[in-house]
């Protein structure tokens, strides 16, 4: 017998030995890169799996496995879960997208979620946030709000990811404010808050009195209150024990909604695989309270902002933009398409410096 | 009163017992552990060592033992001929990083030709990568006397610079939108390095590992280059005397070492791993150091250190997810089962004595 | 490009707190291979010692209970390591790594209730008109008590070593420890003593970044500093003012490199996060003519038969 009908026969011996269970069940696995303690992008995963768990109760058993190497030991994991009987596995990091479609294809009848990747099959949907929608808002209140008309940026790798994220807050931040300057830092590190601490501590000494960043502690947060008058945004998570200041908004992951939603389909037999990409719109980027030491007309705006790009009429790449180069990006009224967005290598005009390479 | 004293010869007996007592004793302080954390301690075990060799799903896992073991063996077999010698390569990781890069980039230079012959360039070249990192130190311990754990420590960071930096400049997929990482060697089929055998986990790096195991054992056993080794591990001075050349000795084990590493990490990277990528080091050049150890520094040991350490990653992925068993936990049971390992090797060259000490 | 944009002192000032963790750590550990032991668990006492101090400074509100906590911790788990290498014999290698595994998934554990909380923060020194010092203040007097605690420590352990009977006696249990056994001390109690001070002060560089230079808890937050203490011992062969020369050398290129970003100037970050690293390997062959540097019996076992 080949390999893979084994697989498959194993599996559907387990869902058959298990009938009623199965049918009362569902079982939704969760593969996580870091540990659910990270208090960032695995934390909120997790948050997102809990809130799974309290919507339907009995109705539904979640598992997961932290820090799973990206790679086979991936793969390993997920066939775990697929011949464990689970029928929905949410695979959260971007380099477990070869993983997961390899997994799918041995598993037809169990359903793949790849969180922030491009492959789908069948059987493999993918999701992913808007989060330069909620940057727009963040460079937005940057702009008006910074003194030095320096704003500082701590990146993580050069990835489009994060580099629309600095165009998207650059764009904002420009627009109501023509002198503002970005100062961008690498941190070239997923995770390591000592780093993190240094890069705002930095940028501060260089004189940005906001740090907006792409990193998950809240390293920056607390060097931000160390040195005084310098805002900051919190990221991945609301960061609320920053708040009021320096914390005055934060951009939070709320996979909640979806992950409700993607669970729902599968036990109502309605799943079918899609290419997802919300944003603020469908509450999967959320905005975390804007604080009072924000001036009230520039929450205002922002709070139109938010709303604006909720309800689709703007977008936060509107033409007319230039790339950096001087070469045309977008004709005005133009909208960026998702293909350009998602692949995002080059900055807009007015940022100075070069991406690393 | 008691007091340890040193047997004539190491006891047969209790070098192999001792790795059954540790394990026992792991499971009952583990399974305390567990209790704590408010899981069953019994099942958490079971799921831990059972589930992966016996379960229903062992069919599975049993060949995931190899995938996870093969790079685990391969390296430490490298690193134990070193460590007998009392010359010490703790930079397998970097080394490991190099091999795959240097392997991934051989590959990658002739996609999407086909040809037999791109697969043994790649093994070459993932060699050489290897080889070379390990060199390195070597060759700056037997010039200029500098400290080799130091030298192959710190390039393990410099390697881990390179690995980011080829995942995010010269060796990222033209055609993956961007993203950081290498093409899927998977998806090129002279490069890649698939299961020989369907479902059996077998692929060449396991092959690799096994050959290394044998070819250990006969060069440590029968070759005047194993007795070298031992000897000036043993007492430095007789080897001289014995006339070892401690120069060559010194470029051999580290280069070996290093070449093995570098094999693993192309074996790695060309076929389960499948791409480079910022984060493809998962720790293996460490952890190998843990097995050689824990074998005793003997091949046989070895094969068997590297399947123990690569059960407790299997079985602890499955407690995790079947029971809800934190990673740390199993990390915690991990570090208790090295300890016991290491702590019960003491009856393997000493004995307990009851009674005072007899007046010299 | 704007270097005017970087303030020196600033800068100084920046890397004197990125370097005493790395302080600590590498002071403790450099202790403890003078006593002739290569502890490898840096790592994994530094992290414990970072969620015992965090989790105490919480708990009480008193960062300085936290700090005392850390040095508790730290110390307790090197005692595992004590026991292993000095009563039962194991390879320390080996066992330097196993107490980095546990740590790792030990204080993991420990901290799971404390992810997003945030600590007490310990003041700085209130040096009064010291502080006002052009130049001088801010760099040298701005700062909290633990961060001249590690520059007090160097002193102290660069005194005790080369001035004291203690000091004589630690290096020659390090040097020979044979010799040392027939001259009637007692080594396994020495080291043992030498691997808890070792335990403590990563312990303390720990809590430092937990509670003062990041601050926050969170699994694996020490990020692999407890590896460079080790390069660093070396790096200053086994020196305490060379420790605190290449403490700063190390903070300092971190944070060379973060400022010339931010000034905008186009560098290789990969090449400039490797440099300390090749800097170190550049020193230890330049260092390497001298050949008395390091213990004598670094790495051995010593079992009072043989």
């Amino acid at each position: 017998m080949k390999f893979t009908t084994l697989m498959a026969s194993a599996a559907l011996a387990l869902g058959l030995a298990g009938g009623a269970y199965a049918q009362d069940k569902t079982k939704v696995g969760f593969v996580f890169v870091g540990p659910v303690g990270d208090g960032g992008w695995t934390y909120e995963h997790n948050q997102g799996r809990l809130a799974v768990e309290k919507e339907f109760g009995d109705a539904v058993e979640t598992v997961f496995v932290e820090s799973v190497a990206e790679g086979p030991d991936s793969e390993r994991v997920m066939t775990q879960m697929a011949l464990d009987g689970a029928d929905l596995i949410f695979t959260t990091s971007f380099g477990y997208m070869d993983p997961t479609i390899n997994i799918a294809a041995k598993f037809p009848d169990v359903k793949f979620e790849h969180a922030t990747g491009y492959k789908r099959a069948d059987n493999v949907s993918t999701y992913s946030a808007r989060f330069y929608e909620g940057r727009a808002i963040q460079g937005h209140i940057a702009g008006k709000m910074t003194k030095s008309n320096i704003i500082g940026y701590i990146g993580s790798f050069p990835i489009p990811e994060v580099i629309r994220g600095i165009n998207s807050a650059y764009i904002h931040a420009k627009k109501v404010n023509p002198d503002v300057e970005f100062k961008i830092v690498w941190a070239y590190t997923w995770f390591d808050p000592a780093k993190e601490a240094d890069a705002a501590k930095v940028l501060i000494e260089q004189g940005a009195d906001v740090v907006l960043q792409h990193t998950d502690s809240t390293a920056p947060q607390a060097a931000a209150q160390e040195a005084g008058d310098v805002i900051t945004f919190g990221q991945a998570s609301d960061m609320a024990q920053y708040a009021p200041k320096p914390r005055v908004s934060s951009i939070i992951d709320d996979w909640a909604p979806y992950y409700i939603a993607r669970t729902k389909a599968v036990m109502d037999g309605t799943w079918e695989s899609t290419d997802t990409w919300d944003g603020i719109g469908a509450g999967m980027v959320g905005i975390g309270e804007i604080t009072d030491a924000v001036p009230a007309d520039v929450k205002e705006e922002a709070l139109a902002l938010k709303a604006s790009i909720a309800d689709g009429s703007y977008h936060p790449f509107t033409g007319p933009l230039k790339k950096q180069d001087g070469s045309d990006f977008l004709a005005d009224g133009e909208t960026a398409d998702d293909g350009t967005l998602a692949g995002m290598n080059f900055y807009v005009e007015g940022i100075k410096g070069d991406i690393p390479n | 009163m008691m007091r340890l004293e040193k047997r004539p010869q190491a006891s047969r007996a209790f070098s192999y017992a001792t790795p059954v007592l540790a394990v026992i004793a792991t499971m009952v302080f583990g399974g305390a552990l567990f209790a704590v954390l408010g899981k069953d301690p019994l099942a958490s075990i079971m799921t831990i060592f059972w589930e992966p060799l016996f379960g229903d799903f062992a069919f599975y896992y049993r060949p995931q033992l190899l995938v996870k073991g093969a790079p685990l063996v391969l390296i430490a077999i490298g690193l134990s001929l070193g460590f007998k010698a009392g010359i010490w390569n703790i930079g397998a990781e970097g080394q490991y990083i190099m091999g795959a890069l240097c392997g991934a980039g051989a590959g990658l230079a002739f996609y999407p030709a086909e040809s037999v012959f791109i697969f043994p360039i790649m093994v070459l070249a993932g060699a050489l990568g290897g080889w070379v990192w390990a060199m390195i130190p070597a060759v700056l311990k037997v010039k200029f006397g500098t400290n080799e754990i130091l030298v192959s420590l710190m390039l393990v960071y410099v390697a881990e610079q390179f690995l980011a930096s080829a995942s995010l400049g010269l060796l990222k997929n033209p055609e993956g939108f961007g993203f950081p990482g290498s093409r899927n060697l998977q998806q090129y089929a002279s490069a890649h390095n698939g299961e020989l055998f369907a479902g059996s986990g077998m692929h060449w790096g396991v092959v690799a590992a096994l050959i290394a195991v044998i070819f250990a054992y006969v060069l440590l056993a029968r070759h005047r280059l194993g007795f070298a080794i031992r000897v000036t591990g043993e007492a430095p001075r007789a080897a001289r005397f014995s006339g070892v050349n401690p120069t060559r000795l010194v470029l051999f084990c580290m280069g070996m070492s290093g070449l093995l590493a570098g094999l693993a990490g192309m074996f790695e990277v060309a076929g389960p791993a499948g791409q480079i990528t910022i984060d493809f080091n998962v720790g293996y050049g460490f952890t190998a150091i843990i097995v050689a150890f824990l074998g005793r520094l003997h091949p046989v040991g070895i094969l068997l250190a590297g399947g123990l350490m690569a059960l407790t990653y299997i079985g602890g992925d499955i407690a995790q997810s079947q029971l809800g068993l934190p990673a740390a936990a199993i990390q915690v049971f991990q570090g208790m089962l090295l300890f016991f390992l290491l702590a019960f090797d003491l009856f393997t060259h000493y004995r307990l004595r009851l009674g005072r000490t007899e007046v010299a | 490009m704007d270097l005017s944009a970087i303030n020196p002192i600033l800068f100084v000032a920046g890397f004197l707190v990125a370097a005493t963790p790395l302080i600590f750590a590498a002071l403790g550990e450099l202790v403890v291979e003078k006593s002739g032991v290569l502890n490898l668990g840096v790592e994994g006492m530094m992290i414990i010692g970072a969620i015992c101090g965090f989790a105490t400074a919480v708990e009480t509100g008193s960062p300085l209970l936290g700090f005392a906590a850390a040095a508790v911790g730290g110390a307790l788990l090197s005692l595992l390591f004590a026991f292993l290498t000095q009563i039962t014999l194991a390879n320390q290698v080996a066992s330097g790594l196993a107490l980095t595994l546990f740590g790792l998934g030990f204080s993991a554990l420990l901290g799971q209730s404390y992810v997003g909380v945030k600590p007490p923060r310990l003041p700085d020194v209130n040096f009064g008109p010291l502080h006002d010092i052009p130049v001088i203040g801010p760099i040298f007097f701005s700062h909290d008590i633990i961060l001249y605690l590690g520059f007090a420590l160097v002193v102290a352990v660069w005194a005790v070593l080369k001035f004291t009977r203690m000091g004589l006696i630690l290096r020659a249990v390090g040097e020979s420890h044979e010799a040392a056994h027939a001259l009637g001390y007692k080594v396994v109690r020495i080291r043992t003593l030498a691997i808890m001070f070792g335990g403590a002060c990563a312990g303390l560089g720990g809590a430092y970044i937990s509670l003062i230079r990041v601050p926050q808890w969170t699994e694996g937050m020490t990020a692999g500093v407890g590896w460079i203490a080790l390069a660093l011992v070396v790096f200053a062969s086994w020196k305490p003012w060379r420790l605190l020369l290449g403490a700063y050398l190390f903070g300092g290129i971190t944070q060379l490199q973060l400022n010339l970003q931010g000034a905008g100037v186009a560098i290789p970050v990969e090449y400039l996060a490797m440099s300390p690293y090749i800097i170190t390997i550049l020193v230890l062959v330049i260092l390497s003519a001298d050949k008395s540097a390091a213990p004598a019996s670094l790495g051995r076992i010593f079992h009072a038969s043989n």
